[in-house]
């Protein structure tokens, strides 16, 4: 029923480890913060540790065949992992004067019997032992503008060359004794020009780097501790002016390549300082660092794109012209360009040598390849999700042949007599493995056609990367994957973002012959007054069958409760400008949108100034171009808040497309009080601004929360509430009339969770039995938020556990299945809390008639069943958020949660009182009937006999 | 009742008539014994039997306010079986409830049957009959008033409004914090 995957991101940079016999494996560090290791024959995870949101990992390597090490936190932590079993082996914080570029250095470097690592990190030097992580020495570079570019370890030698550039025009060269970190040497040259950041070495006494003008290339040498160096104008090289170029990838002896916008170039170092261009591809490359295959011999690997395969090729570091391997490999269009290539080389029992590459793709996905083929690939882009919605599936047509997947009869059959065994355990083991192998591919729930249930969903998720993958909610597998084309890099869009997507048409009327589809908006740019660009996805077959680059940039996206006679949704797009933009560009949009021109408006959260502000549409645009789609924006109200005392830090609104089964709440004795239930309903929490850090940096005096709940129509301010001595940071839930809110409370040194729920008092009078008999109330007649309600609100807080990532709450078709919470624990998990437990009403010694009702006697903290975890054992890394999707049956709920893993299940917070569990035993029931039927003939035939016996006598 | 109809009603199949009513002595073919004047005889004979009448019709009505005066027993126990289920819905209460209302609307719809065997035209059964439907309306509303006290009637504008949809919204209005 329910499915975990795990992911471990876009992969930065890979270790090999194939040397010893075993298992062999690939460790790997991501952007998402994870050292993991693979199984290079499957692609398995076999360990992974996510390390925090701060703790970026800056570099990873392999210590004595044993250790994985890798520094992070901007080299700080360097940590030691035992490679079998990822258990800890050593930590040790590297501090230093000031803040520089991390680099980690392992070579076979020996100091006394003791492997030691070389890592420069922090504007100082250090040697750490291998076997325990002790600092053995250190050396500090405290220069002020020192930017160390380097640290070189020539093989063989017992010294270290750290170079750099200081002021940005000095270039910098240490040499230092690697058995105790005594400094030889120190030499500088000034330089005309600025240099940029990167260098290259393409020998242990040589680098190549390139001045801040992109044109100039100057070679500099420091052998023997003297700095040599010759400057060559890349125009030298090229006939044609490349423009801009930086150098791409260091560390391949004798060669760096430089990258203009429209070529990659290859050029050779010969002797001193002569540089010669070997190749120039106007191909997308990607370079692998180099391999030491034997003795004093290197290989690299470069990656070529070619239509639809890709071009491996392995050459050997002093000959360019020779290739050690050339393989083309057919690749999914879907999967976009090769951005990194990691090598590791194995002995054929020819004694060739063979290679194996890992590549990481555009999308994030990790391929392995050998011999020309694909062995295995990771999604890992599903690690970042960025939005999701879902999608139902096609209705099951008549004449389409699903007999295909469905079981016949007598198989029907035999399978519940398995499970009629297994019940009343007669099963054998067979028997049993057998029943387990049918639930695990119970055929019923991956189909792809819609069921009654409405259990089987495409989950269609958008990926940082600009993919869309469509998840079948029956087992998880990818249905279709997409990589938008219009999102992608381009002349006219240079740095593409996707942020969020929206669903376009949801057919109702037309769903045989309509599929359904989705809208991506993305942007070109990270402003936001970047260009909008519009992508439309047909959500059965995942192809892109529309995109629009827009005129105008993408503030906020609006999907309207309005449909054109195609279903097409509605949607208002507001540019930096204010204008709103209205799509799908019809006539007939615009004249169903005419209608309700009047009642639409807007509205704007601006968290950094803290102000809200309310907008309606004016007439047409009165830019100089005639768009008939287009409307300025007229500003009806704004709530300022003061910006010395309150900064916004969460708002919450309702879910589009929550169904509220009822306006009424009862409450004890038959009472009635209305909800005030409005879409428009706006949750602001805000905090003072000196508390908007980390919880504990301020005193309780001088820390506050305030909540706001707001109605974005009018801008009133039904209710605001302070919370003195609290923090954030917020999660909040709206959902129906009520908010559930949880922050930190500094005096009570724990964490709280708080409900507002919001009653319409102006309602109240409607108790007369007589007149709701013959309807005489105006309860169902459409309401205004003009007419101002008068609201009464209900609060309690309650202390809780744990802190949150998460929140969200069960959401069924109709609404009438009761509510419960769904938090996503900081352990990752997600954890089921009933909403009774947050109910404004609850007391310390409920009435009878309020026990009746279901009210929980007050407890000053909410309680944590262990039960109630729906993730069971498993954990959802870096969980991000949790979506609810509604089934068709009114008792059960979807729950979609993602994060770096995905986990997906189904949860009845009121039990499935409406349908038989799954492994309900028809064939019992059957047989019971059955039974019962015949033992009721029996009985009456032989009640016959006997009373005819009677008679006779 | 049961027994009163077999052997007082429709259950009568055959008779045979002892008392000879004819007068005329013209009539028989054998004379009347001496001594013997039949004028006498015929006029105490026919006293007898209005006499014998007007019991039975005594009896009937009597019987009939019997009857009538039944299910007073019945309101009773019923009152005592309601006072022993409490207040609270489950199923023990609701089956008493729900007899209480069958048992009095069944009575009244056979009203006429009840009464049928102590028809008679000198018998006056409206007073009875009334007398019958009053109680069993006695009955019934202690049945509702069961019901009531257990919260099954909708006497509550909660009743009524519980799942009243909520009402739509003029205006809409959507948004939030810039992408």
């Amino acid at each position: 029923m329910d499915w975990h995957q795990q992911y471990i991101g876009k992969v930065k940079q890979a270790v090999f480890h194939t040397h010893k016999t075993g298992r062999k494996r690939v460790v790997a560090s991501t952007e998402q913060n994870i050292i993991a290791t693979l199984d290079l024959r499957r692609g398995e995870i076999f360990w992974r540790h996510v390390l925090g949101p701060n703790d970026v990992v800056d570099g990873i390597d392999i210590a004595l065949g044993k250790y994985v090490i890798t520094l992070s936190s901007g080299g700080s932590i360097l940590r030691a992992w035992n490679l079998p079993d990822g258990q800890m082996v050593w930590e040790s914080s590297l501090h230093g004067p000031k803040h520089s570029k991390p680099l980690l250095l392992t070579r076979n470097l020996i100091i006394e019997k003791d492997n030691v690592l070389i890592v420069f990190s922090n504007g100082r030097l250090n040697a750490v032992s291998c076997i325990d992580g002790e600092v053995l020495w250190k050396k500090d570079f405290e220069e002020e503008s020192l930017e160390v570019q380097q640290v070189i370890q020539p093989p063989g030698s017992g010294f270290i060359y750290v170079v750099g550039f200081a002021a940005s025009s000095q270039f910098e060269m240490y040499k230092i004794n690697a058995k105790n970190g005594e400094l030889l040497k120190h030499e500088s040259t000034a330089f005309s020009g600025r240099f940029t950041g990167e260098v290259s070495l393409v020998s242990s006494e040589t680098v190549v780097a390139l001045d801040s003008t992109g044109s100039i290339l100057l070679t500099i040498s420091f052998h023997n501790g003297k700095i040599s160096s010759q400057q060559t104008p890349v125009s030298n090289l090229l006939e044609d002016s490349p423009g801009l170029a930086v150098i791409i990838h260091p560390s391949v002896t004798g060669i760096f390549a430089i990258k203009t916008d429209a070529a990659t170039i290859f050029i050779r170092v010969i002797g001193e300082g002569k540089l010669e261009v070997v190749e120039k591809t106007n191909h997308e490359t990607v370079v692998s660092d180099a391999l030491s295959i034997s003795e004093g011999q290197q290989a690299f690997a470069l990656v070529q794109h070619a239509g639809s395969s890709i071009h491996l090729t392995v050459k050997p570091a002093h000959d360019w012209d020779s290739n050690l391997l050339k393989e083309s490999i057919k690749m999914d269009q879907q999967r976009g360009f090769v951005h990194k290539v990691f090598i590791n080389n194995y002995i054929r029992t020819d004694r060739s040598h063979g290679f194996r590459a890992l590549i990481v793709m555009e999308d994030h996905s990790l391929l392995l390849l050998q011999q020309g083929a694909i062995v295995w690939s990771r999604e890992d882009g599903l690690a970042s999700i960025i939005d999701v919605t879902t999608s139902e599936l096609p209705v099951e047509k008549a004449g389409v042949s699903v007999a295909k997947v469905e079981l016949n009869l007598f198989e029907w059959l035999k399978g519940h007599v398995l499970k009629l065994k297994g019940t009343l355990m007669l099963a054998t083991p067979e028997d049993i493995a057998a029943i387990q192998h049918m639930r695990l591919k119970s055929s019923e729930k991956s189909k792809m056609t819609r069921d009654h249930n409405g259990f089987r969903k495409l989950l269609i998720a958008l990926t940082r990367a600009g993919k869309l993958f469509a998840l079948h909610t029956g087992d998880g597998r990818i249905v279709w994957s997409h990589l938008l084309q219009s999102l992608h890099k381009s002349e006219s869009c240079r740095q593409p973002i996707v942020l969020n997507l929206y669903q376009w048409l949801v057919p109702h009327h037309h769903a045989l012959d309509e599929n359904p589809s989705v809208l991506v908006v993305g942007r070109c740019g990270p402003s936001s007054d970047a260009l909008g660009v519009l992508s439309l996805v047909d959500s059965y077959t995942g192809k892109e069958f529309s995109s629009l680059s827009l005129v105008h940039s993408v503030a906020q996206v609006i999907p309207l409760p309005y449909t054109d006679s195609t279903e097409q949704r509605l949607h208002l797009l507001i540019d930096a400008d204010k204008h709103a933009h209205l799509y799908p560009k019809t006539p007939e949009a615009i004249d169903s949108f005419q209608s309700e021109f009047s009642n639409v408006y807007w509205y704007s959260v601006d968290d950094d100034n803290g102000i809200i502000k309310g907008y309606a549409l004016k007439t047409k645009c009165s830019s100089n171009v005639a768009d008939e789609f287009c409307f300025d924006s007229r500003e009806l109200w704004s709530i300022v808040l003061p910006s010395e005392s309150e900064k916004i830090i969460t708002t919450a609104t309702r879910k589009l497309n929550e169904a509220v089964h009822t306006q009424a709440k009862l409450i004890a004795d038959q009472d009635v009080m209305y909800k005030y239930i409005s879409s428009n309903l706006l949750f602001v929490a805000t905090v003072a601004p000196k508390a908007s850090g980390e919880i504990g940096s301020v005193t309780p005096e001088e820390s506050w929360l305030v909540v706001y709940l707001i109605d974005t129509v009018t801008g009133r301010v039904l209710h605001r509430m302070t919370h003195h001595g609290s923090q954030g940071p917020v999660q909040a839930v709206l959902s129906e009339n009520w908010v559930v809110y949880h922050y930190f409370n500094l005096r009570a040194h724990r964490y709280e969770m708080s409900v507002i729920e919001i009653y319409d008092q102006s309602r109240a009078d409607n108790k007369d039995v007589w007149k709701l008999v013959v309807g005489n109330h105006n309860l169902t007649s459409p309401v205004s938020s003009y007419s101002r309600a008068e609201v009464i609100t209900k609060s309690q807080s309650y202390f809780f556990t744990h802190s949150l990532k998460a929140i969200a709450v069960t959401l069924t078709v109709k609404g009438i299945t009761s509510k419960q919470l769904l938090i996503g624990t900081i352990g990752d998990q997600v954890l089921a809390l009933d909403k009774r437990f947050l109910d404004p009403r609850r007391s310390v010694n409920p009435t009878q008639a309020e026990r009746e009702e279901g009210i929980i006697p007050l407890t000053d903290s909410l309680p944590i069943i262990p039960q109630s975890y729906i993730t069971h054992s498993l954990r959802v890394e870096g969980l991000q958020s949790i979506i609810t999707v509604a089934a068709k049956l009114e008792s059960t709920t979807l729950v979609f949660a993602h994060g770096l893993d995905l986990f997906f299940t189904h949860y009845a917070p009121s039990r499935t009182y409406d349908s038989l569990t799954e492994d309900f035993s028809y064939a019992l029931l059957l047989i019971t009937i059955v039974a019962l039927v015949a033992a009721i003939f029996v009985t009456w035939i032989l009640s016959q006999r006997k009373e005819l016996q009677d008679r006779w006598r | 009742m049961e027994k009163g109809k077999g052997v007082m009603g429709a259950g009568r199949r055959w008779a045979v008539d002892f008392s000879d009513n004819s007068t005329a002595p013209s009539s028989r073919d054998i004379p009347d014994p001496p001594g013997f004047t039949r004028a006498s005889v015929d006029q105490d004979d026919s006293a007898v039997s209005r006499q014998k009448k007007d019991a039975e019709a005594n009896w009937k009505a009597q019987k009939a306010w019997e009857v009538a005066q039944a299910p007073f027993k019945n309101l009773l126990m019923m009152g005592f079986m309601m006072w022993m289920a409490g207040s609270t819905v489950h199923l023990f209460s609701i089956g008493i409830t729900f007899s209480a209302l069958w048992q009095p609307i069944s009575a009244l719809q056979g009203v006429g049957k009840v009464f049928e065997p102590y028809k008679d035209n000198k018998v006056d059964l409206l007073g009875p009959k009334l007398l019958f439907i009053a109680l069993n309306l006695g009955g019934l509303a202690l049945g509702v008033w069961k019901l009531n006290t257990l919260g099954l009637l909708p006497t509550h504008a909660s009743d009524w409004v519980s799942s009243l949809s909520p009402a739509q919204e003029v205006e809409y209005s959507g948004g939030g914090i810039p992408l």
